[in-house]
């Protein structure tokens, strides 16, 4: 590159450098933004040349010539998206600080039993540095969710049933009556289910007639659950909470299909690889996958159908998709809007992929009255795109989460900012 | 019927009409090892193709430059030349290249398919000789399965080349090999020719976890280095040894004995020598800097450091030593070392002067879209005020990779005489909907996304149920 364009780096980077990285807002009373492009995923599709005031942490106008208040801040938008925020994904955004750190992350129970009753959002960090540092990418929710795993030596395993998880906002909330149950089947799962993903099916069944029928336990029977896992069961059943079954082989998501049936479950298909050769009868039974848009390799033989066209096959079919990594650590959910527009290069419809990461997964997870669309009155969850969001070369401008505007700092911002100086110096060594 | 006469007529092309292989440009025998210059040798051939004239086409060089509306012109597997108003000569292909975007083909330094393939089943898992902490002794090629699907998938994602390595469990884990993504049998069919294999060396958490954590050497990053240095020294010895024995014969002593072959400290040693190219993982700038002193110590050059999470610390001191740097764009936090990780990282590297910026993969999702991941790396950079256009950031996965690896003089740009190793894309590459259309390795057509292949390359993938690919009808 050029010296003289090195230098213009520093003074830029000097310019953003002061602020504390903080999730406090900054509270300017009213935001306007002029002249967007607004995506508001809802029936008003999508609006070009159009204003949105925030006021109060509300979407007070969506309009032309909408006038600014005394005081507010306005940005003129020059035609640029605005979208809901983006979903994160489900995963261990707040209870994973540091991957490979047994000490630093608290997705996991392993107590040998199975324990519905585990409630991971009881462990999330809002102060965790990831959800910062996605924030300021666009991501405003998420799913926060265990995961099962097996026991090693000495240390007992987790069980097919995870536990429970919620909606999380990356304002730091944690959404109330948002609890989910997260359920691992598959031939991943086996050491989860002494070897045989038939038994997951037999345990799972035995659970539910546990917490449904406990006048048909005798004293003696061998039980799964304990008081409180029946209970926890029985309130996810009755209110109905999604239960997450992580599955990938088409066989195993036919017996999940049918497992819902049988038990009235509201069931949501998470990873999916072969969903969509099961896409008809998904799509008759209303249950929604969750799905990882690059995830096209035949990884295991649960999933020797994977494609990049999954996405595009199951919206085809009339599945309602949103999207997730199948990793579920969360540094770097960030990303998910890369995997978006991959569906759409694989032949997803671009506001498919967009309502994927929006108003699908809101839905879903029973948060669409704060999340995934943009209307008068609502609270402003909201980001401003330098272009077109699912591109890889567009970065987010503004964003707003839970009515405010979120200041654009994160701890990388800092390292980077500190490390330009260094490197503009000559010291970077 | 029909297609059987073109099968007949492509084993054609392959084998019987191939041309002779081409020349190695080093044996890659380490100078202190005497017996089989080179054992396993390559036996791709470039296959023998009628010429190529890509017309009126974006082309990124490579080399920095970007010229629209230029033609390519390829003959007898080289690149003859990048203008203007080229002729077709009789009996070349044509193809339109208007509002397509033509790029060198891309490499990957840093990828385990074959060694780590899928289906990443126990009987798949090749890529870590985790039973010690040195196994220079080892070979990933002798791991590389060559019919991981993950191949094709890389080749549909524009990579050309791509450097196999083992895993990162040991501190010294073994030698690399530097393959063609072309279809075949053995892996030996789809060794580069010529290219020079490299040493995969570990740095800090990785090694010292896994070792230990069974109670041995090592268990800390000090451990770590002691490793290193003592092999260092063991490897000076051997070339020492092996020197005298050669004295001795060419002073006419007929009774020397010479020095037991020990398959470690031949690749020891021909990494001090040079022959073998230095990879280290490593993610922190002080690690780095350690790392760099102690080959000033031994008298060896580390090519890169891969994953370098922390090298936008150190962007000055790496382009000063001429190491690269070969980094994600954006992965961060998945262990401690990576805690640092920042998405202006490959610029800041790009940006320090003589800087040598890679993006590598480490990935089988990946190594599918290194273009993405140079185009978001890209637009960090834009935003703190770097100039860093496309055919810049082209050179983060073809030019600078290839250079690392030791063959730039012969892939990585457009340059006329090179290998014509090219990717034609649908649109601009630097963009998440941009797709391959057609990837040439060697000018001859491996990967055309309009008309796939009715069955897929691997061997796993054909006869399963369900195809993995397919365009959606």
């Amino acid at each position: 590159m050029k010296p003289g364009s090195f230098f213009a780096v520093v003074a830029l980077a000097a310019g953003l450098a002061q602020s504390p990285v903080t999730a406090r807002h900054a509270s300017a009373a009213s935001v306007l933004i002029r002249n967007a492009t607004v995506h508001t995923m809802g029936t008003a599709g999508v609006l070009t040349g159009t204003d949105i005031l925030v006021t109060d942490g509300r979407i007070a106008a969506i309009g032309t010539n909408v006038q600014a208040p005394a005081g507010a801040e306005v940005i003129d938008a020059a035609g640029r998206p605005v979208t809901p925020g983006f979903f994160g994904g489900v995963g261990h955004l707040g209870v994973e600080e540091i991957g490979l750190e047994p000490t630093e992350g608290d997705y996991a129970l392993a107590l040998g039993q199975m324990r519905p009753e585990f409630d991971v959002t009881l462990a999330f960090n809002p102060a965790s540095v990831a959800i910062g540092v996605n924030r300021i990418a666009g991501v405003t929710f998420a799913v926060l969710a265990p995961t099962a795993e097996a026991g090693s030596g000495d240390r007992p395993g987790g069980t097919v049933i995870a536990g429970q998880g919620a909606v999380i906002t990356l304002d730091g909330g944690v959404v109330p009556e948002t609890r989910s149950l997260f359920v691992d089947l598959g031939g991943g799962a086996n050491a989860l289910s002494g070897g045989s993903r038939a038994a997951q099916f037999m345990l799972l069944e035995q659970a539910l007639l546990e917490a449904h029928s406990p006048e048909r336990l005798l004293p003696g029977d061998e039980r799964v659950l304990t008081p409180l896992g029946r209970r926890t069961l029985v309130a996810l059943a009755a209110r109905p909470a999604p239960f997450v079954f992580d599955v990938d082989r088409a066989s195993d998501i036919r017996q999940v299909v049918a497992l819902a049936r049988r038990e009235k479950l509201r069931a949501v298909i998470g990873g999916g690889a072969e969903a969509w050769e099961v896409a008809g009868e998904l799509a008759a039974a209303g249950i929604p996958v969750i799905l990882d848009p690059l995830d096209n390799l035949p990884s295991s033989f649960d999933k020797v159908g994977a494609t990049l066209e999954n996405a595009a096959r199951l919206h085809k079919a009339g599945v309602k998709i949103a999207f997730s990594f199948r990793d579920p650590q969360g540094h770097n959910v960030r990303k998910l809007r890369q995997a978006a527009g991959n569906a759409v290069a694989h032949g997803l419809p671009p506001d498919a992929a967009l309502v994927a990461l929006t108003r699908n997964p809101a839905e879903i997870f029973g948060v669409s009255d704060r999340a995934g669309m943009l209307d008068v009155g609502r609270p402003a969850d909201l980001v401003l795109w330098g272009g077109d969001p699912l591109e890889v070369t567009t970065l987010a401008e503004r964003v707003f989460i839970g009515g405010h505007p979120v200041p654009m700092r994160s701890r990388q911002t800092e390292l980077r900012d500190r490390y330009l100086e260094r490197l503009r110096r000559g010291e970077a060594r | 019927m029909k297609l059987l006469t073109c099968l007949l007529a492509l084993a054609c092309a392959l084998s019987a009409c191939a041309s002779k292989p081409e020349k190695p440009e080093k044996s890659g025998a380490p100078s202190a090892r005497a017996p089989g210059a080179e054992p396993y040798p390559s036996t791709y051939r470039v296959p023998q193709r009628p010429p190529v004239l890509i017309r009126s086409t974006t082309v990124l060089t490579g080399t920095g430059a970007r010229i629209d509306a230029a033609d390519v012109l390829i003959v007898d597997g080289r690149i003859s030349a990048v203008g203007s108003g080229l002729a077709a000569p009789d009996g070349a292909q044509v193809i339109e290249g208007q509002g397509r975007w033509v790029t060198p083909g891309l490499i990957d330094v840093h990828s385990h398919l074959g060694v780590y393939p899928s289906p990443a089943v126990q009987g798949n898992d090749d890529g870590n000789e985790s039973t010690d902490p040195v196994t220079a002794n080892v070979w990933a090629e002798h791991s590389v399965w060559p019919q991981d699907p993950g191949f094709a998938a890389a080749l549909a994602g524009g990579v050309t080349t791509l450097q196999i390595l083992p895993g990162s469990a040991n501190l010294i884990g073994g030698r690399s090999v530097v393959l063609k993504n072309v279809v075949s049998a053995t892996y030996q069919g789809m060794k580069f020719p010529g290219a020079p294999q490299g040493l995969k060396m570990a740095c800090g958490e990785n090694p010292k976890r896994v070792y230990g954590g069974k109670d041995k050497f090592p268990s800390t990053r000090m451990g770590n280095v002691a490793g290193y240095r003592a092999q260092w020294i063991e490897a000076q010895e051997y070339i020492r040894d092996n020197a005298r024995y050669e004295e001795k014969v060419a002073g006419g002593d007929k009774d020397a004995e010479p020095v037991k072959r020990d398959l470690r400290l031949d690749t020891l040693a021909a990494a001090l020598n040079g022959d073998i190219i230095v990879h280290q993982h490593c993610y922190r700038a002080d690690e780095m800097a350690t790392v760099i002193d102690m080959a000033d110590e031994f008298g060896y050059r580390v090519s890169a450091f891969h994953h370098a999470a922390e090298a936008y610390k150190i962007a000055n001191l790496l382009a000063e030593r001429g190491v690269c740097g070969a980094m994600w764009a954006d992965w961060w936090g998945f262990k401690m070392e990576s805690y640092d990780g920042i998405e202006e990282n490959i610029a800041m590297v790009d940006a320090a002067p003589g800087g040598c910026a890679i993006v590598h993969s480490d990935s089988e999702e990946g190594i599918q879209r290194l273009n993405q991941e140079a185009a978001k790396a890209m637009a960090h950079g834009v935003k703190v005020g770097f100039a860093i256009a496309p055919e810049r950031a082209i050179t983060w996965i073809t030019a600078n990779p290839a250079q690392s690896l030791g063959i730039l003089e012969r892939t990585g740009t457009l340059e006329s005489g090179k290998m014509a190793d090219l990717v034609v894309w649908n649109s601009n590459p630097f963009s998440v909907y941009a797709l391959a259309d057609l990837v040439f390795i060697d000018g001859a057509l491996r990967y055309d996304r309009v008309h796939p292949p009715a069955v897929p390359d691997s061997d796993f993938s054909l006869g399963q149920p369900v195809p993995a690919t397919g365009a959606l009808r």
